[in-house]
């Protein structure tokens, strides 16, 4: 009895891996076929012979690195600033005492239910009228400050005991050193964990980049792979190739530090 | 450099009496709160008042040309039936993908935090994968894996002899076909959370009911659904706030076609306002929609509450 139970219920799990995968197998898959192979009946699963001739012709003819090449500047900038940044403001919100912390920490909070879509249309006019359209900043701004990285940042700081920040400050150091040298060191973890969330968030970000950048060349490489996607329809195994390139990046950082973007989504949801 | 820094540090953190700095707070939450001010929370008062204009693609030029138009376009909203076909498929989408979604995803966490399952890290890993990867990726990817001829999905169906379905191309079946890309993409976020939940529920209360002869069924409705509750909570609330921002789906797999079946008021606001550019129209949509948010919030706190309670 109980091994037949163990048995169906790894068969469930199994099934369950077959299915959640073969949407990506398929994708890249699709993206090894000659052209136009994907699209005859039965639908073949694996690649007749294989051919890099899509990859080749993204980068070739497409334009593709250029998309990569600005994915990438946002992302690694917006990364980077917003570390600094809301790693600030959790060192303030977590190790601080000061007239109001409590209350504007909860009125940030709240400020977790309003969507972002709300923000979109006096930002463009705002960014537009700084010059900002079709800039990396334009795209970058939203991004530099989170409400939820600095609560990610504000609970794993609470864990740092007083007792060592104090011990530093007799030994003279002043407020910036302790966050500098004392802080940041200690916080590792929760940089590479939020690192990743904004890295991820930032590659993936459709829409906001969708309305800043209206020129061609600034596009991020979700922008782009929609705009060829609704141009080149009938080339699936074309698309399949720029969807794989799109993934892989975020994929490869998923799979190197999966660990710690596990525990940022357990932490942020301890408290809601 | 250093140098300096440090030098512009002292000065900023002359000590008080206590020895403790007393600006230094604000030292560190100025970036943060200046970012957010001027480029989410102002946004967000702006909007509001955007709402409440005519701003439109002269306004954009020139901005004198906007003239307050109190609730007209709220009216508006109410007369536009467009407005009422995004409200119906966004609630749609909210209200079957939300439930299905975390339905999923509790059931995939049961499957990997029962002692019966091997290679639970792996199995984690491989439900987590589609939460990781891009979504316009994804949503180009089952678009193909839809086609109603050359689909992974009909070709599978026609194996157990379903008829083909024209997936994305009917307005019946077009919604459910979003709602499974996005349960497929998302289940993976919320089982992780549901896994940490279920860890946090003592062995002890299994035991204890296993020997008042309690069976599997009865345990779950016992024992793990109430002692999940908090979970439940955050994880019905952040689903439903991401859900009622439907837009990439639609718009790289359907257009919100056909006939509008796909239509959500995010794609309604982008096309609105960023298409046409009745940035007016388009703030009061989006108005709408931070409302809706905002009492569906309301309520999932209400009803949890009087749960506990009852």
């Amino acid at each position: 009895m109980k091994r037949g139970h163990k048995i169906i219920l790894n068969l469930v799990l199994v099934l369950t891996a077959a299915v959640t995968l073969s949407p990506i197998a398929w994708m890249v898959s699709v993206s090894l076929m000659p052209m136009g192979e994907s699209s005859t009946y039965p639908p073949p699963f694996f690649p007749s012979e294989i051919t890099f001739i899509h990859y080749y012709d993204l980068f070739e003819r497409l334009n593709l690195a250029r998309y990569l090449m600005n994915s990438a500047i946002i992302a690694v900038s917006v990364t980077a600033i917003s570390l600094i940044i809301n790693s600030m403001a959790g060192f303030a919100f977590a190790k601080y005492r000061f007239r109001g912390r409590d209350k504007l920490f909860r009125f940030l909070l709240a400020g977790l239910v309003i969507p972002a879509q709300v923000t979109m249309l006096p930002l463009f006019l705002m960014l537009n009228k700084m010059g900002f359209i079709n800039t990396y900043l334009g795209v970058m701004i939203p991004g530099m400050a989170s409400i939820f990285g600095i609560f990610l940042m504000r609970q794993y700081m609470l864990s740092i005991p007083d007792s060592l920040i104090d011990a530093a400050r007799i030994d003279g150091a002043s407020d910036f050193m302790v966050y500098r040298r004392l802080v940041i060191p200690l916080c590792k973890p929760i940089f590479v964990t939020l690192a990743i969330f904004t890295f991820m968030g930032t590659w993936n970000d459709f829409l906001w980049p969708l309305i800043v950048m209206t020129d061609d060349s600034m596009y991020t490489i979700p922008v782009a792979l929609a705009n060829l996607s609704l141009e080149h329809v009938q080339d699936t195994e074309l698309m399949m190739a720029g969807s794989v390139l799109t993934i892989l990046p975020v994929m490869l950082v998923f799979m190197v530090l999966q660990k710690y973007y596990i525990r940022g989504i357990m932490m942020g949801s301890v408290k809601g | 450099m250093t140098q300096a820094v440090t030098t512009i540090g002292k000065r900023i953190f002359s000590r008080s009496s206590t020895g403790y700095s007393r600006r230094a707070p604000y030292f560190f939450l100025a970036p943060a709160l200046f970012m957010l001010c001027v480029f989410f929370f102002f946004p967000v008062i702006a909007s509001f008042f955007m709402s409440f204009t005519d701003f439109d693609i002269y306004g954009l030029s020139d901005i004198s040309l906007v003239r307050l138009v109190g609730l007209d376009n709220y009216a508006e909203l109410l007369r536009d039936p467009l407005f009422w076909i995004a409200l119906k498929n966004t609630f749609y989408f909210v209200l079957i993908g939300g439930p299905l979604s975390i339905a999923v995803s509790l059931s995939a966490a049961l499957l990997i935090n029962s002692k019966l399952a091997r290679l639970k890290g792996l199995f984690r890993l491989v439900y987590f994968t589609p939460v990781v990867t891009t979504l316009v990726s994804v949503a180009i990817v089952w678009r193909y894996i839809y086609h109603p001829r050359f689909g992974l999905l009909n070709y599978v169906l026609d194996i157990f002899g379903i008829q083909t379905i024209d997936w994305l191309g009917d307005p019946f079946w077009a919604m459910p076909s979003i709602i499974i890309l996005a349960v497929w993409k998302n289940f993976g976020y919320n089982m992780i959370i549901f896994i940490a939940g279920l860890q946090n529920i003592p062995d002890e209360l299994y035991e204890a009911s296993k020997i008042d002869g309690a069976n599997a069924v009865s345990q779950f409705m016992s024992i793990t659904l109430p002692m999940l509750a908090p979970t439940m909570l955050f994880v019905g609330i952040i689903t439903m706030i991401g859900y009622f921002q439907l837009f990439a789906e639609p718009y790289i797999m359907t257009q919100g076609g056909p006939v509008n079946s796909t239509l959500s008021i995010v794609l309604y606001m982008y096309q609105e306002g960023f298409r046409w550019w009745n940035m007016g129209y388009a703030a009061a949509l989006a108005f709408v929609l931070f409302i809706i948010i905002f009492i569906g919030t309301l309520i999932q706190l209400r009803v949890q509450k009087s749960g506990y309670e009852g």
